[in-house]
């Protein structure tokens, strides 16, 4: 969190250099991959992820995990699509609300059942991610909504442009902002942090815990609520199995950004760069003419680099036995005063 | 806790004040009906009777023996893999990588299929890959301390990603008779081989998880790491094994399900890590570790493949079925929480 000390920014200055590398590599083999129409292509891409990751990484840091995004995401969106599909003349805005607030009612109820019923976040996120996977179906009968049943502006409004760059962008840089704020410089996301290192430390200072997981999950399917109309909207086309499997994609972006697992660490910095690290290698294959069918190998060997660095990296920080306090007002787990 | 050793009915119960020491290990609770009723194997074997029952009452043909024996082809391999997997999170780990292991297990067999090996050399073929897999989580959750979700999140997409790498968009198919015969074959023509299988690898793992020395270390180490190393155990060692282990089971899967289905797809087997996964928690193991039976996971396999099994009979589609699991889930593991503590965190 130390913005200005670079020597606890060296993982994501190593994730942001290996980015760099990456991209300029393929420029070399493949000049189109530089221009700025596809570089600006790749933000686009990328931001869906990005803004999943960084909602995930506030789950991941209080010890928990969201397996049911991607679900959440497919429902979300399914009800979007169906609702502007039978309401041709209902306002663009009022449909984004519906889908942003049935995605944070979905993650409400995980937030209830990790929060208050103090229930495992895994298994409780493997149950929703099963039932709302099956409500889309219910919803949509398993029928496609597919881009012609939709209104021309709930499809055209996440490629539009303002001021040159698609509003995907847009909504993703204030995503960023926001995470940033909240994960940083808010007491509700201190408390996130207090609650992954220690979590009996953190009840014991007074930290409402529920009440805090509740609303961090509540996040959690706010953003996949809001992605769900976003992809359905960018691609033109809602069916039951859409971003199948995409929650591991997004935790995988979180532990590429160096978000610890089992809590406690992470930054905004790391997820976004995470998340741009595995949109990059998916934007970059089918230019320096490698098989798609390669990407997923692709990703599960970075994942594998990424937890092996990160490892020895804590090993090495173990070493030092006394580490100084005196600069450190930044410290994750400061007194809830 | 499990209740696996019988207390001798001779010891009398000792209190505190009479054993004369700091420290006492409580007797394990003398059998009665209430300690029976309240376990979470008995509600589990009344939530399959009940589901039974209803389906026998709502669905003409679902008694039918033929039917109800054609009905276990649908989990016996994920059955198989959950076995495993109930061991791995009994020690506390976790293997989401089954699935992509079973893809690239049934992919390999394919290759040597082309290549020529014999029919019969394709099971240690598919085996040979599991343990392969299994050895490379072990090795990297192990050797470098690494917490087993994340490595088997990033190896699923290893995994899956090189046998869609060799697959492309294609498949393998023409499969010899043999697998046929396992996959889909019957024993006395009428129980099917896989179903066979299956109870007789449930029957060696509750043999070695509840009567060996083995099985009560994997517990001990799921209570608490640390201590079962200070005590001797060689813990990583344990889980080393253990993931081999689930790689074999998920190669001996590949190779029955390959001979089931004849053929190896690029989506064979999708998102099956997360039913075995299912599989054993209903079954009452717990995630945190260190808790849960095979008698457990094998009342929970069979439910859930009752229930299925009813579905279909029903002509309901199998993506309702998605949401039956996951409701079970939910209200099983959320359900002892509201009963019992009433009390909620705040």
């Amino acid at each position: 969190m130390n913005a200005f000390n670079l020597k606890s920014m060296k993982r994501e200055l190593l994730l942001a250099g290996s980015i760099v590398v990456l991209i300029v590599g393929v420029g070399l083999r493949a000049p189109v991959f530089v221009t700025g129409a596809s570089l600006a292509n790749l933000l686009t891409d990328s931001t869906l992820l990005i803004m999943l990751a960084l909602a995930q990484m506030l789950v991941i840091v209080t010890r928990g995990v969201d397996l049911s995004v991607a679900s959440n995401l497919a429902l979300s969106g399914m009800a979007a699509a169906l609702l502007a599909a039978h309401n041709p003349g209902l306002p663009l805005p009022a449909i984004v609300l519906a889908a942003a607030a049935l995605g944070l009612v979905l993650g409400l109820v995980n937030g209830y059942l990790i929060g208050y019923l103090d229930l495992p976040a895994i298994v409780v996120t493997l149950g929703t991610m099963s039932v709302y996977r099956g409500l889309v179906f219910v919803l949509s009968g398993g029928a496609w909504v597919s881009s012609h049943q939709m209104p021309a502006d709930f499809i055209a409004f996440p490629l539009a442009r303002l001021l040159g760059v698609t509003h995907l962008v847009w909504i993703a840089a204030l995503a960023v902002l926001a995470a940033w704020y909240l994960a940083g410089h808010s007491r509700f996301g201190r408390d996130l942090f207090a609650i992954g290192n220690a979590p009996s430390s953190a009840r014991y200072v007074g930290i409402p815990m529920a009440k805090r997981l509740l609303w961090t999950y509540g996040i959690s399917g706010l953003v996949a609520g809001l992605c769900g109309y976003l992809w359905v909207a960018r691609y033109a086309v809602a069916y039951t199995e859409i971003a199948y499997g995409f929650e591991f994609t997004v935790i995988a972006a979180c532990v590429i950004g160096g978000i610890n697992i089992a809590g406690g660490t992470g930054s905004v910095f790391g997820a976004v760069l995470g998340a741009l690290f595995l949109a990059v290698i998916g934007n970059a294959l089918p230019v320096v003419k490698v098989s798609p069918f390669w990407q997923s190998a692709l990703t599960g060997a970075v994942i594998l680099v990424a937890v092996l660095i990160n490892a020895r990296d804590r090993k090495k920080e173990g070493r030092q036995i006394l580490p100084l306090h005196l600069d450190n007002h930044h410290s994750p787990v400061r007194s809830a005063a | 806790m499990t209740a696996t050793t019988k207390t001798p009915e001779t010891t009398p119960p000792q209190t505190p004040a009479a054993s004369g020491s700091r420290y006492t290990i409580l007797d394990q609770p003398r059998f009665g009906i209430k300690g029976v009723l309240g376990k979470w194997e008995t509600l589990l074997a009344l939530l399959l009777l009940l589901v039974f029952i209803v389906n026998g009452a709502l669905l003409p043909h679902f008694l039918d023996p033929y039917n109800l024996a054609d009905g276990t082809f649908n989990f016996s391999e994920k059955a198989l893999i959950a076995l495993p997997m109930a061991l791995l999170i009994i020690c506390r780990e976790i293997d989401i990588s089954v699935a992509g292991i079973l893809a690239l297990s049934s992919v390999a067999m394919g290759l040597a299929m082309n290549a020529g090996f014999p029919p019969a050399s394709l099971l240690f073929v598919a085996l040979a890959t599991g343990i392969a897999c299994g050895t490379l989580n072990g090795v990297l959750v192990t050797r470098f301390g690494l917490p087993a979700i994340v490595v088997t999140i990033g190896t699923v997409s290893l995994f899956r990603g090189l046998a869609s790498v060799v697959l492309g968009d294609k498949a393998f198919t023409g499969y010899p008779q043999l697998m046929t015969d396992w996959g889909q074959g019957y024993f006395l023509d009428f129980i099917p081989r896989e179903f066979v299988i299956l109870l007789v690898f449930a029957a060696i793992f509750a043999f070695v998880l509840h009567a060996t020395r083995w099985g009560r270390r994997i517990y001990a180490i799921g209570n608490n790491p640390i201590a079962a190393r200070f005590s001797g155990i060689e813990v990583d060692r344990y889980r080393l094994v253990l993931f081999m282990l689930t790689g074999a089971m998920a190669g001996l899967a590949a190779f029955l399900l390959t001979g089931r289905i004849g053929s190896t797809r690029p989506n064979i087997a999708m998102g099956w890590e997360l039913e075995a996964i299912t599989m054993v928690i209903l079954g009452g193991v717990s995630i945190a570790g260190g808790a849960g039976t095979i008698g457990g996971v094998m009342l929970a396999v069979l439910t859930l493949g009752t229930v299925t099994y009813g579905l279909s009979m029903a002509n309901i589609p199998g993506i309702y079925m998605t949401i039956v699991i996951g409701l079970l889930l939910l209200v099983t593991i959320a359900l002892p929480r509201l009963l019992r503590g009433r009390k909620v965190a705040k």
